[in-house]
């Protein structure tokens, strides 16, 4: 029982930073949501990253460093395909691309090095990050390039007759989250409801005795970093069309590494609520918390967005190294 | 499926023993400078029982791990069904109709009972996977015909009321039932058993015998064993198989295997 006591002071203290800025009177309801909003907008982007983490580090135990660089080289590869072609023939091709990627990373990279320690296959994705980094540059181009979903960016006003001067909201947004919801509903059934869905969770559960009965691992690794690679162009296409599409984008994997330390390694929901934790506390801990340190400290500026959600991480790896619902390792000594 | 098994001396004559479907023929197999098998050779004929015995660090793992494709000899020949194979892996000796328990249960824990064994359906499924993730109308018309064989595995293993229960949740010896459900859910040609009966109690040792005879029984199964309790071994099977430091040292019925001077040897020990 002893072991949750400190988890549990974080988990209060995050909940009491939350509600502080509304509690202590220092902002007004309706800015307060606009603000909480907007950070579960960016959670969810970063969930969808995270996501590609879970899912190849659950079916091969690979930490896939490589996931951002995915995210970037879809993103570029719909948005120069769309520009010559419909975005609804754009997108499939993409998908294409992506399991086609698949395919040559399990050939090239993950076949040869099976069973190698963990460390080799990281500095392996390393490599395919890398490589896929400027590859990408190569074959599409560097400059920004923009994916227009069709949707208008313009903020609409909601909620006003419940709070004084209403909420703005984007569509785009709103849009996003539907979309990654959808996204995680399609995985939750493929993964629950399919003979290949089983399949899968048979390979993290257990390689050997997967393949025992028949699972063969090569496969099931081109299946899931497949799976990762259309979740990588869904999170492609959703941040490229908000920040546009370049070459930072693929610096977003990094946000995605303190979101699965929060929320587990080998946890699809972990990656959901660790996402959205992470997207909500540092807009709360920017807009809140950094005057209130600026005046404290007499310091020069804010740029707490930048290092909260690492911070977040360590607190968890201290407290809880398993993430919120990762499986807890049970080593025998 | 007539006969009904009604004591252990119907066994021999109950069932015809027929063709050899496995032979190893002078394997050798090392790790480093340690030689873990060395020279072994043993057949398998359909329909029977057979025991790999010996004492701890004998090589009896080993030999069901090269079996199943987990490791590759350097040395020797191993036929199934006739056909020489070279190199064969896990998956593909489970897609050629060997399947196999694990000493150390190694069951999938995130799942329930009924999806464990159903993964053991997963060779024999033909579906592509869009018609599966939409559920097409063949697909779902498969998954109920392996779900409908599954549930006669369940019935026959006795573990109707845990089908929905996570593995993780059950008594050891109902975990052991799940891992042996598993394995007969790929109707195999040949059943390993490594130590089917290993940390059990008298009474789940006694439910585990009456399931491998049944399995043998009923369904004909090939069956190869490892186990340590020598009441069992010799009780369950037609043949055993010593092995001690790698090496073969007796190979026969369990009567002619009890009497073998280098078998009493190895476990009695001899005065130096």
């Amino acid at each position: 029982m002893k072991r949750h006591v400190p988890v549990i002071l974080l988990i209060v203290a995050l909940v009491a930073g939350l509600v502080a800025p509304l509690a202590t009177g220092a902002t007004t309801p309706g800015f307060y949501v606009e603000v909480l909003l907007g950070g579960l907008m960016a959670g969810v982007l970063y969930s969808l990253v995270a996501l590609g983490f879970v899912l190849i580090f659950k079916a091969s135990g690979v930490f896939n460093f490589a996931q951002g660089a995915m995210v970037l080289f879809a993103a570029l590869s719909v948005a120069r395909m769309a520009e010559v072609m419909p975005l609804w023939v754009a997108v499939p091709l993409g998908i294409g691309i992506m399991v086609l990627l698949a395919i040559v990373v399990e050939r090239l990279v993950l076949r040869p090095l099976v069973n190698q320690e963990g460390v080799v296959l990281l500095m392996a994705t390393l490599g395919v990050s890398y490589f896929l980094d400027g590859f990408g540059q190569s074959v599409w181009g560097s400059d920004i390039y923009e994916i227009n979903l069709g949707l208008s960016k313009a903020p609409v006003m909601i909620l006003s007759g419940v709070f004084k001067g209403g909420i703005l909201i984007n569509k785009d947004d709103v849009a996003a989250a539907v979309v990654a919801v959808l996204l995680v509903g399609a995985l939750a059934l493929f993964f629950q409801k399919t003979a290949t869905g089983r399949a899968l969770r048979a390979v993290a559960d257990d390689h050997q005795a997967a393949q025992s009965v028949g699972i063969p691992l090569n496969r099931i690794w081109v299946i899931v970093w497949s799976v990762a690679g259309v979740v990588a162009v869904v999170a492609g296409m959703v941040w490229g069309s908000k920040l546009g599409v370049q070459f930072s984008i693929s610096q977003v994997a990094l946000k995605a590494l303190p979101v699965v330390i929060l929320g587990g390694f080998t946890s699809i929901p972990g990656a959901i609520v660790g996402g959205l934790i992470i997207g909500v506390g540092e807009k709360m801990a920017e807009i809140f918390l950094s005057p209130v340190l600026i005046k404290a400290f007499d310091l020069a500026g804010g740029g707490i967005e930048n290092w909260f959600a690492y911070v977040l991480a360590l607190l968890f790896l201290l407290v809880r190294p398993e993430g919120l619902f990762g499986e807890r390792r049970i080593d025998r000594v | 499926m007539s006969a009904q098994p009604q004591a252990q001396e119907m066994m021999a004559g109950g069932r015809r023993i027929g063709e050899v479907v496995l032979s190893v023929e002078e394997v050798s197999l090392s790790f480093g400078g340690v030689n873990a098998l060395t020279d072994v050779s043993f057949d398998v004929r359909e329909h029977e029982i057979r025991a790999i015995i010996g004492p701890n660090g004998a090589g009896k793992s080993s030999l069901l791990n090269v079996i199943n494709g987990v490791y590759h000899p350097q040395k020797g020949t191993i036929r199934f069904l006739g056909e020489p194979r070279h190199d064969v892996d896990t998956h593909e000796a489970a897609a050629q109709g060997i399947a196999r328990t694990f000493q150390n249960l190694a069951l999938f824990k995130g799942m329930n009972v009924l999806d464990n064994i159903m993964t053991g359906r997963n060779l024999r499924m033909k579906a592509g996977l869009l018609a599966q993730a939409f559920r097409f109308g063949p697909a779902e018309r498969e998954e109920l015909e392996h779900r409908a064989v599954v549930e006669r595995i369940i019935d026959f293993l006795e573990i109707q009321a845990y089908r929905k229960t996570p593995v993780g949740r059950l008594p050891y010896g109902l975990q052991k039932r799940v891992d042996l459900g598993r394995a007969l859910a790929m109707e195999p040609r040949l059943l390993l058993l490594d130590e089917p009966m290993a940390g059990m109690n008298v009474e789940e040792k006694q439910d585990m015998c009456r399931f491998i005879l049944d399995v043998n029984q009923q369904f004909g199964t090939t069956i190869v064993l490892i186990e340590h309790d020598m009441g069992v071994v010799m009780d369950l099977s037609d043949r055993v198989l010593v092995l001690d430091y790698g090496k073969k040292i007796g190979d026969g019925t369990p009567d002619e295997v009890r009497r073998t001077q280098a078998v009493i040897d190895a476990y009695l020990g001899v005065g130096h």
